[in-house]
């Protein structure tokens, strides 16, 4: 199929380049046509750039966390202070990473640009509530920016009570601050739920959809879910510090185990507002880079609304050691175990997509391929922790660390990065480098693992977590961690370059440069301004067979065989005068 | 293929049209009703949130009901059912009044709808109004949420400096100060578009002093009820209260005497103060416990910071929570009446209507429950 | 759910509920409101609160299905909004059983212990408190 050359006498089908009026990029110029754009893909443009700031601060933070572990009696922070920083500076890397960095990555970055391009849609639903988002997020930023300001933050991203009633910390501010991320979350989470529902495309049916929308339709349903049960959580304790309201705060007979069991039910689905998109972006990845099928669409698709309403069952497996009732342990530790289902199942399917497939190993697909490896050992760690009795041994070690690094740094962030390259072209028009992408990868891929497969390790051996000094016996693997991060400092950093210099000295992308059969691949890159002049035709997202390889120009396209095409495919005068 | 192709082509040409493409419809959708839904949809998931973020107070309210029903049924007293049947009298009468203005501007009766956005807002201001003096009489009275809480049943109600009624009407003296001149000047400039917005709303903002009015008379009629119905319950386990009174001076001997088979309530006491004094050498001392020595006429202590306190967050959070979305809803409700005047609605294009009107209705909604869940505690 | 574009060319879509049926709507609404507040003098004991629930739910339903247009509305929009009480209910039914189980364990605040400590009269001594689960 895809490698053969060009039947000929076919019609080929490519939109060819946009001009620079079609261009959502430069169709119109100056700062304020940015900031007050509603076009969706401006918008994601913003959303990327936020998130990427956001996350450089954060890793700065790891870094510094990781160097100071490098020594037992810790190497950076010093005097009597150091445990203090140390605090500080855990708290605001994960409180970052989370809420500002993990959470609106791939759906609102990717998922903006992507979901109505995909669907064929010529915006989201709410264009005005999707600017919105975008400004809640700007806001939630600040404020955090804020209390790192003021006073820092030093309860761990979790903000468990009793303690962050009573740290002196500016607790209030980064909880307002996350309660309005919280709202753009769920702003964004609505937007794309209606976008699907109400604005597809005739032809566009549920299962013709990308497994990229149905992942960013289960993310949505838990955005809208979960999210508000964090708002309220967050305004109660709020209201905790400023009047002790006694609902959480046990010197006034409230329940701190009550608070863990509010943050949880939001933050165990959280998790899978993290990893489902990035199971979508997977999915499309491996199937358009291993130019095959997709193996078992239906059971991704559903296996992705499994997930989502199964993620509700199981927050409680945060709690085994918090003091919850002994019935209820047992009942959240085996609902645990329900969710790796479809999980599971998502990863055989992955994998029998490639099987027998023509796998292109570009960059992208050097990501999925270590997302496989990575998420799968997130995942399966995540059994032991599930699992009630090694759970009491392994909570708060340094094995939660490496478990929920390798779901989020080895799951999210690397398909973040995969998606990246992947829509790279389509986002802004440039070629990269594919050697240094491959390069970027497998450098970030080893990072990883020795940054976080060691601390699987200290975990076990009962190295706990969030502590700044540690006994001398742990010495070794702390220090080849902290190798590792520079290592994956250094990965990330080459896939920055990469993408960059892209923009400098990049070719100019072709429309489909890996041979995709979804509908972004039949606008132009980067698209014009509506996406698509006209409902684009919908065929099957998967299929293959009519996408070949143009070797004249490095391109795939769309062939068809010639036939009678129904007379509106040409443009009538007559009709046209009717029109404006 | 080609069916595809050509059907998209016609739904191409239908808004290519210009009749076809109203200046109300949004460019990105191809019909009015695929704007209207898009909009429900989204207005339905709102709700679905709305309704999961009061979960959170609700979920806090059943926990600490389930635990500790003596202290909700004690202090359920203190809420005044007359304003609080009154406010619900209110609000339904706001969902009608709502619901029929959806009714109009779906059949275009341009009239009828601001007058029945006007009768909206005008409840809404009521409600408000009754709200402030629940609220501002609880303050002066010292049932405050746990950390505020100073409640003293022997002098409930306390010389009070600050009028927290005043305070809370301010900003709506201001406000209706506000609509008032401006009425002025559109009926002195003889702007017709000015003065039918600012007519309604004045009457509206009017109203926030007729829901005080309403709620003062029926507060110095109920409220004394209330008391006195709830000093006669205390009164009948007065011996008891006066036997912990005792024990708590000090004299355990009395306690272990009274603890029989039958006082489980003292046995309790017993038995938690004991757990307490091996838990903790030092005891705990709170600031602003000097009142305590009043607690004479609370039947089973009920009426203290830790107590009441907390039953009082809760009523504070829901209700509070519960106005900001009726302040919120108000903001709403003026907007639709400014364009209800401007007669932008038709019978195409009244999805903001219905969608500010389902919104309110989860506002009554969530006030059905609210209402027998916190006054209506036997 | 299909895609738009299934009824009446998308342009006639508008439902007007008749006035009767919202003025009876309302006047069910306030009769069960009257109940409500008439049923809670009478002691009717522990059923209390099941009796007001059902009725506020039937209140609820009363305002859904008419006030919001439910009854009459699409299919899925429905479903949607049920649904969330599902969540609810989920999130209400784990949580409290949690803190059933586990109320036994928790240690009761003593109160006003410095009223205690200070005064020397039987009368101005506060007591510890005991949470209700203690009193079981
Ligand atoms: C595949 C199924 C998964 C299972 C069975 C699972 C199980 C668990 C368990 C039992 C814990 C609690 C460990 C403890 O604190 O003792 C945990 C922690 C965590 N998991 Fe997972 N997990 C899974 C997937 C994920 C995914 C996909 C993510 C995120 C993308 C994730 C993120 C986290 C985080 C952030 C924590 C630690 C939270 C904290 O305490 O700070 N997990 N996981
Ligand atoms: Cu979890």
């Amino acid at each position: 199929m895809s490698a053969g050359s060009i039947p000929s006498g076919d019609q080929i089908k490519d939109p060819g380049y946009p001009t620079a009026s079609e261009n959502y990029l430069t169709n119109s110029k100056g700062a304020l046509s940015w900031l007050f754009t509603l076009d969706h893909k401006r918008i994601g443009v913003m959303y990327l750039i936020g998130v990427m700031t956001a996350f450089f601060a954060a890793g700065l933070l790891a870094l510094l966390i990781r160097l100071h572990l490098f020594r037992p009696d810790g190497a950076v922070f010093t005097g009597p202070e150091a445990n203090n920083w140390y605090n500080q500076v855990f708290t605001l890397h994960g409180a970052i990473m989370v809420f500002l960095f993990i959470i609106p990555s791939i759906p609102a970055a990717l998922g903006n640009f992507l979901v109505p391009v995909m669907l064929g849609a010529k915006d989201v639903a709410f264009p005005r509530l999707n600017l919105s988002s975008f400004y809640l997020w700007v806001f939630g930023a600040i404020f955090f920016v804020g209390a790192l300001m003021a006073s820092g933050l030093d309860t761990g991203w979790t903000f468990y009570t009793p303690y962050s009633t009573t740290t002196d910390t500016s607790v209030i501010l980064a909880t307002s601050g996350a309660f309005i991320l919280g709202f753009s979350s769920i702003f964004t989470g609505l937007n794309f739920i209606v976008t699907i529902n109400t604005m597809r495309p005739p032809g566009m049916t549920w299962f013709r959809m990308p497994l990229f929308l149905w992942a960013t339709y289960a993310t949505s349903i838990i955005q809208v879910l979960a999210t508000p049960v964090l708002g309220i959580t967050l305004l109660l304790l709020i209201a905790e510090r400023v009047m002790h309201i006694g609902i959480f705060d046990p010197e006034f007979n409230g329940d701190p185990v009550t608070f863990q069991h509010f943050f949880w039910f939001y933050s165990h689905p959280a998790v899978y507002i993290m990893i489902l998109p990035a199971f979508g972006v997977i999915s499309d990845l491996i199937s358009v880079h291993s130019h095959k099928r997709i193996f078992g669409y239906r059971f991704i698709a559903y296996s992705s609304i499994a997930i989502a309403l199964l993620g509700f069952l199981v927050w409680g497996h945060h709690m085994f050691t918090a003091g919850m009732g002994p019935m209820t342990t047992i009942i959240f530790s085996a609902l645990t175990f329900t969710v790796s289902v479809p999980s599971a199942i998502k990863v055989f399917n992955w994998l029998a997509t490639m099987y027998k497939g023509s796998i292109s190993l570009t960059t992208p697909m050097c990501f999925a391929i270590a997302f496989i490896f990575l998420f799968t050992i997130g995942g399966l760690t995540g059994l032991h922790l599930g699992t009630l009795a090694t759970d009491m041994h392994l909570h708060d070690t340094y094995f939660v660390v490496a478990h929920f690094h390798y779901v989020m740094v080895g799951g999210t962030l690397v398909s973040f990065l995969g998606a990246l390259f992947h829509w790279w072209p389509k986002m802004f028009g440039k070629m990269y480098s594919e050697t240094g992408g491959r390069l970027a990868a497998v450098i970030i891929f080893l990072g990883f693992n020795l940054t976080f497969l060691p601390q699987f390790v200290l975990g076990s051996r009962g190295m706990p977590r969030r502590y700044a000094t540690y006994d001398p016996e742990f010495q070794t693997l702390h220090q080849i961690s902290t190798i590792g991060t520079l290592l994956l400092g250094v990965g990330l950093l080459v896939a920055l370059f990469v993408l960059l210099r892209s923009l400098v000295k990049g070719e100019r992308a072709p429309a489909n440069p890996w041979g995709g059969a979804t509908l972004e691949w039949q606008c132009t890159s980067p698209p014009p301004f509506y996406n698509f002049e006209r409902p684009p035709a919908v065929g099957d997202p998967y299929d293959f067979s009519d996408i070949f390889w143009d070797t004249e120009n490095e391109r795939y396209v769309t062939v068809e065989p010639d036939r009678k095409i129904a007379p509106a495919e040409q443009p009538e005068p007559a009709h046209a005068e009717g029109t404006h | 293929m080609s069916t595809i192709e050509a059907a998209a082509e016609n739904a191409h040409d239908a808004h290519g049209h210009d009749h076809d493409h109203p200046s109300f419809l949004a460019h990105h959708f191809d019909t009015p009703e695929q704007q209207f839904d898009s909009g429900k949809l989204g207005i339905w998931l709102f709700l679905v949130t709305e309704i999961l973020f009061f979960s959170g107070m609700f979920c806090a309210y059943a926990i600490f009901r389930m635990l500790r029903p003596d202290v909700f049924e004690g202090c359920s007293q203190f809420l005044n059912t007359k304003l609080g049947a009154i406010n619900t009298g209110v609000l339904l009468f706001s969902s009608l009044t709502m619901a029929w203005a959806v009714r109009c501007s779906q059949v275009k009766q341009d009239r009828g709808l601001v007058a029945m956005l006007a009768a909206t807002l005008s409840c809404a201001m009521i409600f408000l109004g009754v709200k402030a003096i629940e609220y501002s009489h609880k303050w002066e009275m010292g049932l405050l949420p746990a950390g505020l809480y100073f409640y003293d049943p022997a002098n409930p109600h306390p010389e009070s400096h600050t009028n927290y009624l005043f305070y809370i009407c301010l900003p709506f003296m201001i406000l209706l100060g506000g609509v008032v001149a401006w009425l002025v000047v559109s009926l002195a400039t003889r702007n017709k578009f000015h003065v039918q917005c600012a007519m309604p709303l004045t009457v509206a903002a009017a109203c926030f002093f007729v829901g005080i009015g309403l709620g003062m008379v029926l507060e110095s009629g109920g409220s004394e009820h209330a008391a006195d119905e709830y000093q006669a319950h205390a009164t009948t386990e007065l011996e008891q209260t006066a036997a912990i009174q005792l024990v708590s001076s000090g004299e355990s001997e009395v306690l272990e005497s009274l603890a029989t088979e039958s006082n489980t309530g003292i046995q309790s006491e017993l038995s938690a103060r004991q757990r307490q004094l091996e838990n903790a050498g030092t005891a705990i001392v709170q600031e602003g416990d000097e009142i305590a020595g009043a607690i004479v006429s609370v039947e089973e202590n009920v009426m203290t910071q830790r107590k009441a306190g907390v039953f009082f967050s809760i009523y504070y959070c829901m209700t509070g929570v519960h106005a900001i979305h009726i302040l919120v809803g108000i903001g709403f409700l003026v907007w639709l009446l400014v364009r209800a005047v401007r007669q932008d609605f038709n019978p195409q294009y009244f999805g903001p209507v219905d969608y500010v009107g389902l919104y309110w209705h989860l506002v009554d909604l969530i006030w059905i429950y609210l209402f027998p869940l916190l006054y209506l505690i036997r | 759910m299909s895609a738009h574009g299934d009824s009446k060319d998308g342009y006639d879509f508008a439902h007007p509920l008749p006035v009767p049926m919202l003025l009876s709507v309302f006047f069910a609404l306030v009769l069960l409101t009257i109940i409500t507040v008439a049923q809670a003098s009478f002691d009717i004991g522990s059923l209390d609160i099941v009796v007001v629930m059902v009725i506020a739910t039937i209140k609820a339903a009363l305002v859904m299905a008419f006030f919001m247009h439910m009854a009459y509305d699409k299919p899925f929009n429905v479903i949607v909004f049920l649904s969330s009480f599902a969540f609810v209910a989920l999130f209400l039914i784990f949580t409290m059983s949690d803190s059933k189980q586990t109320s036994p364990d928790f240690e009761p605040v003593i109160e006003e212990v410095a009223a205690m400590e200070v005064a020397s009269t039987p009368v101005a001594a506060g007591e510890p408190e005991v949470s209700e689960s203690t009193a079981e």
